[in-house]
């Protein structure tokens, strides 16, 4: 038993005959021709059939796949209009008295090269479209066909990388998985397998070679892994993976779209936490009601320098406008303790978790604060947004917020930039002190969340990056299940709702005791919604 | 003629799909549509020369129209410019 490596991108379990895609046109000759003007009429046509295909490929696509994937094969179809590509190929056929073929193959190649040379990353792989429209005309001047898999039955279909239109046209009952040589998480071929839940391994290397073909395999799509003659351990194993993998899909299938409520009656809002705009694709999989938590801190770590106000509008939008008018909590800059960005340029601190961090940064320099709040704002307008600030301790702090968020509604407002008025804004329960006097804080904002994670490390005086105290860290310990009960008590009694977006929101054992509290909310990572809708649905 | 300036405010800037979409519109109108970006310049009823500008966010284009309907031809590109990108 051999084992390759790679990437998965489509998790899944599936055994079968390997087979590589094969590929039609060989390599491409040059041919003088006496008679120009007849290969420039056959490449004419030739390109004439291959918009007439692709526009047929589109509706197909359209109705796999989605508008959105498949709306590259009308610019697959611009590309085979655009003049410069015709010129060049017409021109070459003319001026060189040679064969269609040749000429189409030598601009492709030109046309993939200026692709290929550019800074921009999604740019240079548009060299691989231009290769796929230009690889379909070959393929009618050839009359070889285009390429596919010859097979009766499954198999994993095998290749150096796919061309989109090759994703698209191959027969579906016919793919168990896709395994590629090349390729990354937001090619093509990975972004279909998703979309179409066939289970995928990407960036194999140089160990897929055609000589595997007709191999028998096991394709784990959650690992990675590919494991090529498997033996009977390997086969067992992925066995109990493949029919967990499947009770658990029947169970996705199941709470998908429904309420969150116990047998009861009692309903709670179940959301997702999320990194960056990237992670929506998997809240909007998993069905999550809302967004509990954005951590903004993606924006100020990626960069080099201050995010700009338009680079973080358009991250707000973005997922304010995917999750459609449901709620999006975005939590403000939590810089500091361990997660630092040298532009900062914060001092060193003996004791950083208790330094300068998270909202004291933001009051300390109101400048880049009012920055992110103007953006927040702004994209206030494009959906449901609730802005969130961590790490409070006093009520001091919350006037003073207060105060800078309505300075920046005024400035929007005289300047005529529309935002939402009515904005929630609300605080993170981290600290035992925000706990302590939640009654307070109640009276001064819309919501509140629980932030375990924190509240754990201040609580039990045990720091949660120390591996030697983690025993001391007991999340479950009573003073912070007293403290979240409180908060929950307070918020209440002032009319507005809490959430928890910590680590503990998703623990189970813990549910029950939530429900009781009243917890009108928990937020947490997507693959872990649907399982924990199951279990309160069950309740 | 008729010209004006835009600024890019799209995440991706001019990618594929909004290129396509740009060129679309352009082909509705009978005037040629010129596109610029610092010393580059593009006929902005070809995709590849659209696509090979390479506009990111943040970055201005200019937009000239000239010839038959060309106010109307930068009045509904301005539109789309702001629309989707």
């Amino acid at each position: 038993m051999t084992k390759l490596n790679g990437k998965g991108v489509c998790g899944g379990v599936v055994f079968g005959k390997i087979q590589f895609y094969r590929r039609g046109a060989g390599p491409i000759e040059r041919v003088p021709v006496d008679d120009p003007e007849a290969e420039v009429k056959r490449f004419e046509a030739a390109r004439g059939k291959a918009v007439a295909e692709l526009a047929v490929l589109y509706t197909k696509a359209s109705k796999e796949v989605g508008e959105e994937n498949s709306l590259l094969f009308q610019i697959h179809q611009m590309m085979l209009e655009d003049l410069d590509y015709c010129d060049a190929i017409t021109g070459q056929i003319r001026e060189e008295k040679v064969n269609a073929e040749y000429a189409v193959n030598e601009t492709a190649q030109k046309f993939a090269d200026m692709f290929a040379s550019m800074d921009d990353e999604y740019m240079r792989g548009r060299a691989a479209d231009v290769r796929d429209v230009s690889r379909r005309v070959l393929s009618i001047l050839t009359g070889v066909p285009a390429g596919g898999i010859e097979s009766d039955g499954p198999v994993i279909v095998a290749a150096d990388d796919l061309a989109p239109s090759e994703t698209v046209q191959l027969d579906k009952s016919k793919v168990l998985a896709f395994v590629t040589a090349g390729g990354s998480a937001s090619s093509h071929t990975a972004i279909l397998a998703r979309t179409m839940g066939i289970p995928a391994v990407i960036g194999v290397g140089g160990a897929l070679t055609e000589e595997l073909d007709g191999r028998e395999a096991a394709v784990d799509g959650f690992t990675g892994e590919v494991y090529l003659d498997p033996d009977e351990d390997t086969r067992g194993h992925l066995q109990v993976k493949a029919r967990k993998d499947a009770e658990y899909r029947q169970l996705l299938s199941q709470y998908r779209g429904k309420e969150t409520r116990t047998k009861d009656g009692q309903q709670l809002l179940l959301y997702a936490n999320i990194g960056s705009p990237d992670d929506m694709e998997a809240v909007l999989n998993n069905d999550a009601e809302g967004v509990g938590l954005f951590r903004s801190e993606f924006l100020y770590l990626e960069s080099e320098d201050y995010p700009t106000e338009e680079r973080q509008f358009q991250a707000y939008k973005e997922v304010a406008e995917k999750m459609e008018g449901r709620r999006v909590v975005i939590r403000t800059l939590d810089i500091g303790a361990d997660k630092q960005a040298a532009y900062f340029r914060l001092p060193p601190e003996d004791n950083p978790a208790m330094g300068m961090r998270a909202i004291r940064i933001c009051l300390t320099r109101p400048e880049i604060f009012k920055t992110q709040l103007r953006a927040l704002y702004r994209a206030s307008a494009y959906g449901k947004i609730a802005i969130m600030f961590p790490l409070i301790t006093s009520v001091r702090e919350l006037r003073e917020i207060r105060k800078l968020a309505a300075d920046v509604r005024a400035e929007l407002s005289v300047k005529n930039i529309p935002f939402n008025p009515d904005t929630e804004l609300g605080i993170m329960i981290e600290t035992p002190a925000a706990a302590v006097i939640s009654d307070q804080l109640a009276k001064m904002v819309d919501f509140f969340s629980v932030g375990t994670n924190d509240l754990t490390q201040y609580t039990l005086a045990a720091d949660r990056q120390n591996e030697s105290v983690a025993e001391f860290a007991d999340p479950h310990h009573e003073a912070i299940l007293r403290l979240i009960e409180y908060s929950a008590k307070s918020a209440h009694e002032a009319g507005i709702w809490i959430g928890i977006c910590g680590e503990l929101a998703a623990d189970q054992e813990l549910t029950r005791t939530f429900l009781q509290m009243g917890i009108d909310e928990l937020s947490v990572s997507p693959p872990a919604v649907l399982p924990l809708r199951a279990r309160i649905c069950q309740m | 003629m008729k010209t004006f300036t835009y600024t890019l405010t799209d995440r991706e800037g001019i990618h594929a799909r909004p290129a396509g979409l740009l060129i679309k519109k352009a082909a509705e109108f009978p005037c040629d549509i010129a596109i610029k970006k610092g010393d580059k310049s593009a006929d902005a009823k070809r995709i590849f020369a659209v696509m090979s500008l390479a506009a990111k966010c943040g970055e201005e284009i200019t937009v000239t129209c000239s010839g038959e309907r060309e106010e109307e031809a930068a009045a509904a590109l301005q539109a789309f410019l702001k629309e989707t990108l």
